[in-house]
């Protein structure tokens, strides 16, 4: 009886397996097969993990998207380590954002022989994560994690290529109160690793700088009625809201804003610097400001044309990371050319030593592994589109206001440069 | 019966010998992977056989099982990390986890004595979603959990200088963390096996069933029924706690992304298509679903393979895959794969 | 006073959506005693039906309210079709095992949902065409827009109209005979199986235009949202007192409200050590509270659990 009924389910599985697959659905944003021809060429797995499942999967997808271009795109450019040629190989995992399953995922690409990782999207996931990769000697870039704890181990192997809370927070605080001289401010989180880390270092800098938070509310990360909490900051009337999130709620949030009369000025992080939150807010995103670690992205040599290369083979906007996941890929493979070995013992020295101009920007890490500070851009939506409003440098001095009066600083038109 | 004795004798020194093997017979046929997956499975088993105490037993539909587990795991990592500066040896850190889940057993369990069935489900789910709330939020006024950011640097368990984390040589074979935590995981989940064959047929067991079968009839026949399901809370919550600490050690990061209500799901999942009531159904249920979903993520490659392409992306096949899986499981084995004889008899008895 | 009465407003207008789908999970408890934990994930076939056909015709440039029709019956078809063939492939097969059988194949039905919905319409939050332009008005110092308006009077048309329909109809009555006793209603005479059937569908219906009122009034969609919809909506059910319509209308408005003012004044009562972050802890709170006081919700029988 028992035998038969497993028997039943195998086969109801396979059957199952065969129809789903036989049905022509989606076309998959997958790896196709490429026949390796010639002989001399050295095979190298580049791994990615990231949520590809639930609710966090538009991201994660989106993160693997990024590394898949930069793999196809040094395989047709074609590349030699030590003398030999190097065909790369993505292999993807989903880590499901479950740290439990990061884990196992993990251990999965050490023992894959990755040669390295670009992973995971949250800090939950990348921080038991990076004890396994430590373990296996294989070097981790994470593109999304801002927990500052995610560098704090002391592990050699981890790496980030994203501005952590503690950079991004406070130059955004800068800018809200330097330049938009905002002086009473209301500041929403979303309950995240990633959204409430820099709403609390925005927080903490805006009230060293002088102004008033005159409400401290929070939301999650899957919710998409916010009218309870703007009604409660509509009575304060604060000149200016801040986000920490990302842009599903984001979205939402500045049209129920406008739906609820509220005049004040939204900004947030590099978390809602999406098309799609224009998207998901229509009109009423217009004037919204949002911030990016790193320069204009079209201003960045490779930057305009990775966004027009990414929706040529997807079919879709960037959504988030997918540029960092881009970007992680290259700094490995230039260390790999460095040291001339695809091998992580050999290699992984270099990627401390990285000096890479990448579509994000300038990247160098400091010594504990995280992207060391640069400049930090503001964006605004204008007739629909996220235009670059400044450039604010992270060093600058709080009292002094960097260029802050002159518009002219705004940047020059995109098409200026190709 | 007393013929077979001997053979049975011998067949338990096997299986005893291909379990204390297992995580190197594992490494060598499917990798590194694998043993961390067995590790994983063998905490869900105390889950679920946690889990199994109130529902199986008792008949309590609990949805927020997995606060328990959060309880334990924050309760090691609040004391075994730099979080709050203290370091205390798992030796009391474990019991103290099972004590305070049992003290948070008792606290869902009060209040909800009069509720049964799917009243007493809602209100457990909310319980457990209060619980990973809380945990989320209690970094403000004062930081007590570090909020969403979780708690990183976990002590690992350890005795003297000996740690689990560490990398050992012992006659000819290297036990690095994951063998040395199969190992305790192994001893615990056989530990909690036995403790639950034993309440099983116990008076308390007994008791249990009763009011599972009919409350009302238990209490007439003397049985203190707010007592007895205080009890199954507490008993259930314990494997949860300890579960939780040794999870909490063998990740060394825990942050409120572990505890969801999917997850809670997922143990009662275990639990009933395993074979609610019945220890071994569930140990296989457990079993079953942290290595099939794993055992699907290679679907895809398969995929590439026979097509030559990938027409699904890999991620949604194997969740698909583990939906059909469910609903056609259950369709087959309304009972769960092993159910308890009681159920089998109760199920006939329905049919004919 | 305004800003309480915009709470008010707000939360009214978000507990007739918690209402609307709560009707579906309250309909088949009621005579099943099941809950189908699938029902949140119609509500989100419903919402992607209707935004997919809401795409396809406002590029084809039709009016907006032709537009809005044809995706709502769009919808209401799909979902109350995935209802009945839920029914019969998921559920009907296990309608004398064990009580908890049913809750597994129910999980699995929401898996199976959301991933095929993940290949349709990918895992990207999709975003609504701009087709309407909703004036706003103001109540008692309130903000309303049109919309939240013309979605709280037809959620509280379709609840009247459901009540009524149960109340006076020959298949409300044959509803009310399988809930009581369906051994007996199929004695009598009552086709017991057409009638669940029947639920389901109606179920599913009323979710699928629970699924359009939200694409319209939060302006996005997305494979998962089903689950946080679908247990609020479970919560409001139980809160009313499962298995009645009325209650799950009650369960769902007062629901609303309770997060609205949860929200908007915790803080302020608890001088700044809780904060909307507990929201949803205070609602399950006010659940807790209600169930210890009245053990079968608020307009539930009084004999609360089915044996």
């Amino acid at each position: 009886m028992h035998k038969y009924t497993l028997r039943h389910v195998t086969a109801a599985l396979i059957a199952a397996t065969l129809m789903t697959a036989c049905g022509k659905e989606a076309p998959p944003p997958a790896p196709k097969a490429e026949a390796p021809k010639a002989p001399e060429v050295m095979t190298v797995k580049i791994g990615s993990a990231s949520p590809l499942t639930g609710p966090q999967a538009h991201i994660g997808i989106d993160i693997r998207n990024g590394v898949q271009l930069a793999i196809e795109d040094l395989n047709a450019k074609g590349v030699e380590i030590g003398g030999k040629k190097v065909k790369f190989e993505l292999v993807s995992e989903d880590d499901e954002a479950n740290p439990t399953k990061a884990t196992t995922v993990a251990q999965k690409l050490v023992d894959a022989k990755v040669a390295a990782v670009v992973g995971h999207f949250n800090s939950g996931a990348s921080i038991p994560a990076s004890k396994v990769y430590a373990d296996g000697g294989v070097p981790q870039i994470s593109p999304s994690s801002t927990n500052p704890d995610y560098t704090l181990k002391g592990f050699k192997t981890t790496f980030r290529v994203v501005a952590h809370d503690g950079q991004q927070g406070p130059t955004l605080a800068r800018f809200a109160i330097n330049n938009l001289k905002a002086k009473s401010i209301a500041v929403i989180d979303d309950s995240t690793a990633y959204g409430q880390g820099l709403a609390d270092n925005f927080e903490a800098t805006a009230k060293a700088l002088g102004a008033k938070i005159i409400a401290r509310e929070h939301t999650t990360d899957k919710d998409t009625d916010f009218k309870a909490i703007l009604t409660k900051i509509k009575g304060r009337k604060p000149d200016l809201i801040m986000f920490g999130g990302i842009d599903p709620q984001a979205g939402p949030m500045i049209k129920q804003m406008k739906e609820l009369g509220i005049k004040a000025k939204f900004i947030g992080g590099d978390g809602m610097q999406t098309p799609n939150f224009i998207k998901l807010a229509g009109d009423a995103s217009d004037g919204a400001m949002a911030s990016i670690p790193g320069l204009p992205k079209d201003q960045m040599p490779g930057g305009k044309v990775f966004l027009e290369k990414y929706k040529a083979k997807f079919n879709q906007e960037v959504e988030l990371f997918a540029p960092m996941g881009y970007d992680a890929v290259f700094v490995f493979v230039e260390a790999m050319k460095r040291a001339g070995s695809a091998d992580p013992a050999k290699f992984l020295a270099e990627i401390g030593k990285t000096d890479y101009q990448g579509v994000i920007g300038p990247i160098a890490f400091d010594d504990k592994g995280d992207l060391k500070n640069g400049p930090i851009t503001i964006y605004v939506v204008k007739g629909g589109k996220w235009e670059p409003l400044e450039i604010v440098k992270p060093d600058a001095a709080p009292a002094a206001a960097p260029a802050a009066s002159a518009p002219a600083a705004i940047a020059p038109a995109p098409e200026a440069k190709k | 019966m007393s013929a077979s004795a001997p053979w049975r004798r011998v067949a338990w020194v096997v299986i005893a010998l291909l379990l204390l093997a297992a995580p190197f017979l594992i490494e060598i046929l499917f990798g590194r992977t694998w043993v961390r997956i067995t590790d994983v499975a063998l905490l869900f088993i105390m889950l679920a056989l946690g889990l199994n105490i109130v529902v199986g037993f008792a008949g309590l539909l609990d949805l927020g099982y997995i606060a328990f587990f959060a309880v334990g795991a924050y309760c090691y990592a609040l004391l075994a990390s730099p979080q709050l500066g203290m370091h205390w040896p798992f030796l009391v850190l474990l019991p103290l986890g099972a004590m305070v889940a049992a003290v948070f057993g008792i606290l869902l369990g009060a209040p909800t004595l009069r509720l049964r069935g799917d009243y007493l489900a809602i209100v457990t789910l909310g319980f457990g979603e209060i619980i990973r709330v809380l945990l989320n939020n209690l970094n403000r006024p004062v930081n007590i959990t570090n909020g969403p950011q979780g708690i990183t640097l976990i002590d690992p368990l350890q005795i003297g200088g000996f740690s689990l984390a560490q990398t050992h040589s012992f006659a000819g074979l290297t036990f690095t963390a994951l063998h040395n935590y199969y190992f305790v995981f192994l001893a615990c989940a056989v530990l909690s096996i036995i403790i639950s064959r034993r309440l099983e047929d116990s008076r308390i067991g007994r008791a249990w069933v009763a009011i599972r079968e009919d409350e009302l009839a238990a209490a007439s026949m003397g049985i203190n029924t707010r007592n007895m399901k205080l009890l199954a809370f507490a008993m259930g919550a314990t494997f949860g706690g300890v579960a939780g600490g040794l999870f909490a050690s063998f990740q060394g990061f825990i942050s409120p992304e572990s505890f969801h209500l999917i997850d809670s799901i997922m143990v009662l999942c275990m639990v009933v298509l395993g074979g609610m009531g019945n220890v071994a159904g569930v140990v296989l249920g457990a079993v079953l679903l942290t290595v099939l979903p794993e055992a699907l993520r290679y679907i895809g490659p398969l995929q590439q393979r026979w097509f030559g392409e990938v027409f699904i992306d890999p991620s949604d096949l194997r969740m698909l895959l583990f939906g059909l899986a469910l609903v056609l499981m259950m369709l087959f084995r309304p009972s769960g794969i092993w159910p308890a004889r009681r159920r089998k008899a109760e199920e006939n008895h329905a049919a004919g | 006073m305004e800003i309480f009465a915009q709470q008010i407003v707000n939360g009214l207008v978000l507990g007739s959506i918690y209402a609307l789908v709560a009707l579906g999970y309250t309909m088949v408890y009621g005579i099943l005693g099941l809950i189908n934990f699938a029902h949140g994930d119609i509500t989100m076939i419903g919402a992607l039906v209707s935004l997919a056909i809401i795409q396809l015709l406002a590029a084809a440039g039709l009016p907006a309210p032709v537009i809005l029709l044809l995706a709502g019956s769009g919808a209401v078809v799909v979902c109350a079709t995935l209802g009945l063939s839920i029914e019969r492939v998921a559920y009907r097969p296990l309608r004398r095992a064990p009580r908890l059988a049913p809750l597994i194949t129910a999980i699995g039905v929401s898996i199976l949902l959301q991933y095929s919905a993940a290949l349709v319409w990918g895992k990207q939050y999709i975003s609504l065409p701009q087709i309407i332009e909703p004036a706003q008005f103001t109540i008692f110092g309130a903000q309303l827009t049109s919309l939240q308006a013309a979605i709280f009077l037809l959620a509280c048309l379709i609840m009247a109209g459901l009540l009524w329909f149960i109340k006076t109809s020959r298949m409300g009555r044959a509803m009310r005979a399988t809930e009581q006793n369906p051994d007996v209603a199929g004695l009598m005479g009552v086709n017991t199986n057409s009638v669940i059937a029947f639920t389901f569908v109606l179920g599913s219906a009323i979710g699928a235009v629970a699924g359009l009122m939200v694409v319209l009034y939060y302006g996005l969609g997305h494979y998962f949202m089903g689950f946080m919809l679908g247990l609020k909506a479970f919560t409001a059910a139980v809160l009313g007192g499962i298995g009645n319509v009325g209650g799950a209308v009650l369960g769902g408005l007062l629901l609303g409200v309770i997060e609205s003012l949860a929200a908007g004044y915790i803080g302020d009562l608890t001088g700044g050590v809780l904060g909307s972050n507990y929201r949803d802890i205070f609602a399950f709170l006010v659940l807790v509270l209600v169930l210890v006081l009245r053990p079968s919700g608020l307009l539930g029988h009084r004999g609360g659990d089915r044996v």
